[in-house]
């Protein structure tokens, strides 16, 4: 089944235009990495997918929901989407346990015991169980990005879309964020993860895009465009970052 | 008479007038911070009309001295429109309308303050604009606002001697009444000056420890 279909998505800011016809479908269960060099548009393209973006024209449509249409409820259409960024945006108020537990209590009504034992098992499955009453400012940067996927995950999402989620991260946390991503592709999660770490993609991805200046240059499983590419501006950006 | 003497039998009317001071100060804060909130979000929204509304509110207030509002309140006001109000209406009009505007910078500062990732880690869980300004920004925003926001109502208190000017008997006018009948103006006023300090200090002390309070959490 189609999860998310993107045709041809443009958005500018101002006079910059920063994606040019972009067209992705993307099926339940998939992985998808999108890579490229900075300022290609990555970003922009997943923020658009959730309208933290408004995109200047195209289509998203999210389990067949059109994004731009007018009626569209959007706070309910974004309740199916993860979202996890690069800068964790953990709410710093509020302890381990309290992100995690305040969509779940504000939006799906759960009570507060229902919604601990959520978290609970969440926190479990991210290993921070010992962290629910910490505050954020008390936890490592790779703490901090796992209470952020856990916090996400609380939604009960459909989709999840990963901006960079080790890129802030020091080298020896990058490997605990990413085993929790994997787990959860795994368990057959639907991802679109933006990502610089091509040794995740390669092994983790269903499919990898290369996007370049607000186009998708090239599209295809990990072997085929880490390995087989004829395209030369996905080579000239492999060669450098591998 | 002894000083102590003169202060001691002016003390009723001087705790009448604080009293007064007292309460309409209490009132007019009160108002000002929901309008300060109300026009400090309207600061920071996409429309083009509440932001202009609220900018042209802000400078207009700030733009003009504040007795002068206060007599155009009181004395201009009545005399084009059909209103009748008392002194004590007018001052809390007054101080309202003039700490509300420099409340709603206080506000748009301490909003703008907050990293723009909490309000869109909020709106991706899915909560609307409104909800997350009130779970994740507001709570954030106000604890760093804390020291301004009572540093404005300190000035507030102050401002309230101003309404002297329209015979609102609170606690300066209250000292100026006594000392035009006794002649003691340095007691009295001496007087006047301690019972604003005490409302002032308490405020203080008291603003100390509900930061210390919110710093815990
Ligand atoms: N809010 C904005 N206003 C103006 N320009 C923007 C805005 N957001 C992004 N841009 C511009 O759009 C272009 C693409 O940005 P984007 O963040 O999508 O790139 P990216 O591929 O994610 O890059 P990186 O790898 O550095 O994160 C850049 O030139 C950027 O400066
Ligand atoms: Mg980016």
């Amino acid at each position: 089944m189609k999860m998310i279909e993107v045709q041809n998505l443009k958005k500018s800011f101002g006079k910059l235009e920063v994606l040019k016809d972009i067209n992705i479908d993307v099926q339940s269960q998939e992985v998808v990495c999108v890579i490229g060099p900075s300022g290609s548009g990555k970003s922009t393209l997943l923020r658009c997918m959730n309208l933290l973006e408004e995109p200047t024209g195209g289509d998203i449509l999210i389990e067949g929901d059109n994004l731009t249409a007018p009626k569209i409820n959007i706070n309910e259409l974004r309740q199916r989407m993860g979202m996890v960024f690069q800068q964790f945006n953990l709410f710093p108020h509020m302890t381990v346990m309290e992100n995690i537990t305040l969509g779940p209590k504000k939006l799906k009504g759960k009570t507060k015991s229902e919604a601990n034992e959520l978290g609970t098992q969440l926190l479990d499955k991210v290993g921070l169980v010992d962290k629910a009453e910490v505050y954020p400012d008390n936890l490592s940067g790779g703490q901090k990005q796992r209470v952020a996927i856990a916090r996400a995950l609380a939604m009960e999402p459909h989709i999840m879309l990963f901006d960079e989620p080790t890129s802030a991260l020091d080298p020896e946390m990058v490997g605990e964020v990413l085993q929790v991503m994997k787990d959860l592709a795994e368990e057959g999660m639907m991802m679109i993860i933006v990502t610089h770490e091509m040794g995740f993609a390669k092994e983790v991805a269903d499919r990898v895009i290369f996007m370049d200046e607000g186009f998708i240059v090239e599209q295809g499983t990990p072997d085929e465009l880490f390995n087989h590419s004829q395209n030369e501006r996905t080579q000239v950006f492999l060669s450098k970052v591998l | 008479m002894e000083t102590i003497e003169v202060i001691l039998e002016g003390l009723p009317t001087l705790l009448r007038g604080m009293g007064v001071t007292i309460e309409i100060t209490v009132i007019s804060l009160i108002l000002a911070m929901f309008i300060g909130l109300i026009l400090g979000v309207f600061s920071i929204t996409k429309s083009k009309i509440l932001r202009g509304f609220s900018m042209a509110f802000v400078d207009i207030i700030r733009g003009t001295p504040l007795l002068v509002q206060i007599l155009f309140i009181y004395f201009g006001l009545p005399s084009v429109i059909d209103i009748d109000l008392t002194a004590f209406s007018a001052g809390v009009i007054a101080i309202t309308v003039n700490a509300a505007a420099y409340l709603v910078e206080i506000f748009r500062a301490g909003i703008n303050s907050i990293d723009k990732g909490q309000m869109e880690a909020g709106r991706t869980i899915g909560f609307s604009y409104a909800q997350t300004m009130r779970l994740i920004i507001l709570p954030q925003a106000i604890k760093r606002m804390i020291p301004a926001i009572v540093n404005q109502f300190i000035v507030s208190i102050k401002d309230t001697s101003l309404l002297s000017a329209i015979g609102l008997a609170e606690l300066t006018l209250s000292g100026q009444s006594i000392y035009a009948a006794n002649y003691r103006a340095f007691e009295i006023l001496f007087a006047v000056g301690v019972l604003y300090f005490v409302i002032i200090y308490s405020l203080s002390l008291f603003a100390r420890w509900l930061e210390r309070r919110l710093d815990v959490a």
